[in-house]
């Protein structure tokens, strides 16, 4: 697959469109910085301004925010915009709206706030409605600086309310319930085979990836010249159908890095140490592989991207999140049931317990693993999908490889069950850090934890003394 | 093509920074690893940590330049204690776990918009290396390129360069030197086989402790050397891609040699220099039909060459895990 050539061949009409306005991006970021900086309203100098002499003119913008944590600005689509006396307009997958207005003069510009998502809010909530002035002959950039969390003060990390605990309670969990998918499949991979995967979190950007793929490219986006066909052949298929894809993606991965590579390593010897040198080996090789082919900038899924968030009591959740966190309680629930109930469930435990025990009692271990590295790879893909909701980038695993070892670490390495309930503590754990911490820094508290419980319990909560060796 | 321009600017590289700095910090990751079998995957945090302890101690504390290279070892030596007391008594894979998370969780924290005033966030310190090329004894001059044969450097990097491969031989020399000592013997019996070198009476987590230590210090002078050549401090240049070149290069090398760090590092940068300099002085026609076919440009070549890090690291430690030039007997990423 030479996966430049189908970007460029089915350029999707947003990526389109973000080509050209880099340039005005670029000019918008450096306003941005300046607004923040001053605190007003910048002026459309040469640098925002479009002119045009023919059309009628406009009232434009771009809502973006920072993500703390990823550094990296987040385009707002889907918030209501409204110049007084004229019309509203709703901002576009890049977050950018676009007004036309009849004439130059004053007009009033108001943000609808309550439809901008959950925890992002105005920076200067004094500015809006905002009243601007369009000049003859040019187009008029506004801005509503955004900020992720409270408004006012930028660090200002919010007192301990009851309702900001339950918040925050519920997105831990949200995030747990996804980790606990990522985590199940490495933790089982080590307890099978004693391979601790480093390239475990290439798979959940892999499964993200590829339902992204899917999303805008359909079935046959993989050969160009098929894109014509009707959905869900050519032209991109519903997130729903592009998740169960991406997670036979996943599947397959899974099924062909053990086949290919560590079967055959096994079989030949290779120690434990060097085949973990080979999943980190892999891992950078499948990140970079990722950028090549995706570019570095992160983008949403084309379905379900803006939502309005809907109260639970004092949580407010989107109904995505709300589907997705469903979800994967079902899928846990599954997987539960399927290691407590099926036969090779039960064998897969089997083997992590005592692997030459259960050899000896006339498992075939080596299909056992098989489907280890299977199912894994098939729920760390699912997870990759649900996190790929708010966000997706080619490094997404590598960023929460830290979460996935602390949350395996914690319940016990090897330990199926162990790895969910570690999972939910991480999830709850960082999400609830920052009532007192950045949200900047929150990962580092599984740092903490994954210290602490090495310190004190280094089997980990339901492991065994003697696995630690 | 010119093909002797390539070969020109591929020898270069061979003695170039990126050589030292990497063969150093191999040195380092060769202690770690190939004598004491330490998985250690978070190196680049020890080049970190002997940048910033420079760094913070010039700018942010004002102290004199000298005394930041003391605190570039010191803070070395305090990151191989967090990393090693909670880790070292426990299986060889835990450590490789806080290793990989602890170097990322350096370059988040150094970059945090809270640390700015002290480590200068995500802009990272400049300005604090004058003192390194203002001493007397610098015999170069900044700005005039020095020529050798086939080798050239600017004036900046000649004394960079001198200085860093002294270091680099000296430290080869006195790692070999210390392999050879009964501490050393130690390490090799503990790498072995933990159970019997403790049998013996040897205290294996002090030994292990202290070997994270020394290599880490050594890969603190590498981050050091490294940020003086640069000028500057960027957090985002200790990302962990760094740490799966130094250990491709030891594999490269064969862990647990003298002198494989320097030898994989010329390899490997040499072999990395001659693919770029070949692909960006294709002629038109080539590099054009690459770009449409691949996407492959002048942009993305440098992912290419992470591509090709993984995929030998990979291969390497399948195939030939003891390295080019290693022996199945001294070296076979065994488990222990």
């Amino acid at each position: 697959m030479s996966g430049q050539s189908w970007r460029r061949m089915l350029p999707h009409p947003s990526q389109r469109s973000r080509a050209l306005h880099m340039s005005t991006r670029a000019s918008a970021m450096l306003i941005l910085v300046l607004g923040a900086v001053f605190g007003v309203l910048m002026g459309a100098g040469s640098a925002g301004a479009q002119t045009d002499d023919s059309g009628p003119q406009a009232i434009f913008g771009q809502l973006d925010y920072e993500d703390v944590e990823v550094q990296e600005d987040i385009v707002v689509p889907g918030v209501i915009i409204e110049v007084d006396g004229v019309g509203t307009s709703e901002t576009d997958d890049n977050g950018e709206f676009r007004i036309e207005v009849p004439g130059p003069g004053p007009y009033v510009v108001t943000l609808d706030v309550d439809t901008l998502p959950t925890s992002i809010n105005l920076r200067n909530p004094e500015n809006n409605p905002l009243n601007i002035q369009v000049r003859e002959g040019s187009d008029q950039r506004v801005l509503f600086p955004l900020i992720e969390g409270e408004a006012g003060s930028g660090d200002d990390s919010g007192g301990v309310s009851f309702r900001r605990v339950a918040q925050l309670t519920a997105e831990g969990l949200k995030q747990g319930l996804y980790l606990a998918m990522a985590a199940i499949g490495l933790s089982l991979i080590f307890g099978t085979t004693g391979l601790v995967n480093f390239a475990h979190s290439e798979l959940v950007t892999w499964g993200m990836l590829s339902s992204f793929f899917f999303n805008f490219y359909g079935l046959a986006g993989v050969i160009g010249f098929l894109a014509p066909l009707p959905p869900p052949f050519g032209g991109g298929v519903n997130l729903i159908l592009a998740a169960v894809f991406g997670m036979l993606c996943g599947a397959a991965l899974g099924y062909v890095l053990n086949r290919f590579i560590f079967r055959s390593a096994r079989q030949a010897g290779v120690s434990l140490i060097a085949q973990m040198v080979m999943t980190i080996g892999l891992s950078i090789l499948l990140r970079y592989f990722f950028l090549y082919l995706f570019g570095g900038s992160p983008r949403t899924f084309g379905d379900y991207a803006a939502q309005r968030a809907v109260s639970i009591g004092p949580i407010e959740l989107t109904p995505k999140d709300i589907v997705a966190m469903s979800l994967s309680v079902v899928v846990l629930v599954a997987v539960a049931s399927y290691l407590e109930m099926t036969k090779m469930g039960k064998a897969m435990r089997a083997v992590a317990d005592n692997r030459d025990l259960a050899e000896s009692t006339g498992i075939n271990v080596e299909r056992v693993i098989t489907w280890v590295w299977v199912s894994g790879a098939a729920l760390a893909a699912i997870s990759g999908v649900f996190f790929g909701l708010d966000q997706v980038k080619w490094d997404f695993g590598f960023r929460i490889l830290l979460l996935i070892f602390a949350a395996v670490t914690l319940g016990g390495l090897g330990k199926a069950y162990g790895a969910l309930v570690g999972a939910l503590i991480v999830g709850l754990a960082i999400n609830l850090s920052t009532l007192v911490i950045d949200a900047e820094v929150k990962n580092m508290v599984a740092l903490l934890i994954l210290a602490v419980i090495l310190l004190f319990r280094p089997q980990g909560i339901l492991g065994q003394r003697e696995r630690i060796g | 093509m010119d093909w002797g321009f390539i070969l020109e600017r591929t020898i270069s590289t061979m003695f170039g920074v990126e050589v030292m700095v990497f063969a150093l910090a191999a040195v380092g990751l060769n202690v770690h690893f190939g004598y004491t079998g330490l998985l250690n995957f978070g190196q680049v945090g020890f080049l970190a940590a002997g940048a910033y302890g420079l760094g913070i101690t010039v700018t942010y504390l004002s102290w004199s330049f000298w005394i930041g290279i003391l605190f570039g070892v010191v803070y070395s030596i305090v990151l191989a204690l967090i990393l090693g007391l909670p880790t070292l008594r426990l299986r060889a894979d835990y450590l490789a776990i806080v290793t990989i998370a602890a170097s990322e969780t350096i370059r988040l924290l150094v970059r945090w918009r809270r640390s700015k005033e002290i480590t200068g966030g995500a802009e990272g310190i400049g300005e604090f290396a004058d003192p390194f090329y203002d001493v007397s004894i610098n015999p170069f001059s900044v700005g005039v390129r020095y020529e050798f044969g086939p080798f050239s450097y600017v004036g900046r990097d000649m004394w960079v360069l001198t200085v860093g491969w002294i270091v680099l031989i000296l430290t080869v020399l006195f790692v070999k030197r210390l392999m050879s000592s009964p501490w050393g013997r130690t390490l090799k019996a503990i790498r072995e086989d933990e159970d019997a070198a403790r049998a013996l009476g040897k205290n294996a987590y002090f030994y292990k402790l202290q070997s994270l230590m020394l290599g880490g210090v050594i890969g603190g002078m590498a981050g050091m050397l490294q940020v003086i050549q640069k000028g500057s401090i960027q957090p985002d240049t200790f990302n962990p891609v760094i740490t799966f070149t130094i250990w491709a290069i030891l594999i490269l090398g064969g862990p647990g040699r003298t002198w494989s760090p320097v030898i994989g590092s010329m390899i490997y940068w040499t072999l990395i220099a001659f693919l770029e300099n070949v692909l960006r002085d294709l002629p038109e026609g080539a590099s054009e039909t690459l770009e449409d076919t691949i996407g492959l440009s002048d942009f993305n070549i440098s992912q290419v060459r992470f591509m090709l890090v993984g995929l030998g690291l990979l291969l390497l430690a399948r195939y030939r895990p003891q390295g080019i030039f290693g022996s199945r007997e001294e070296m076979a990423l065994d488990d222990r």
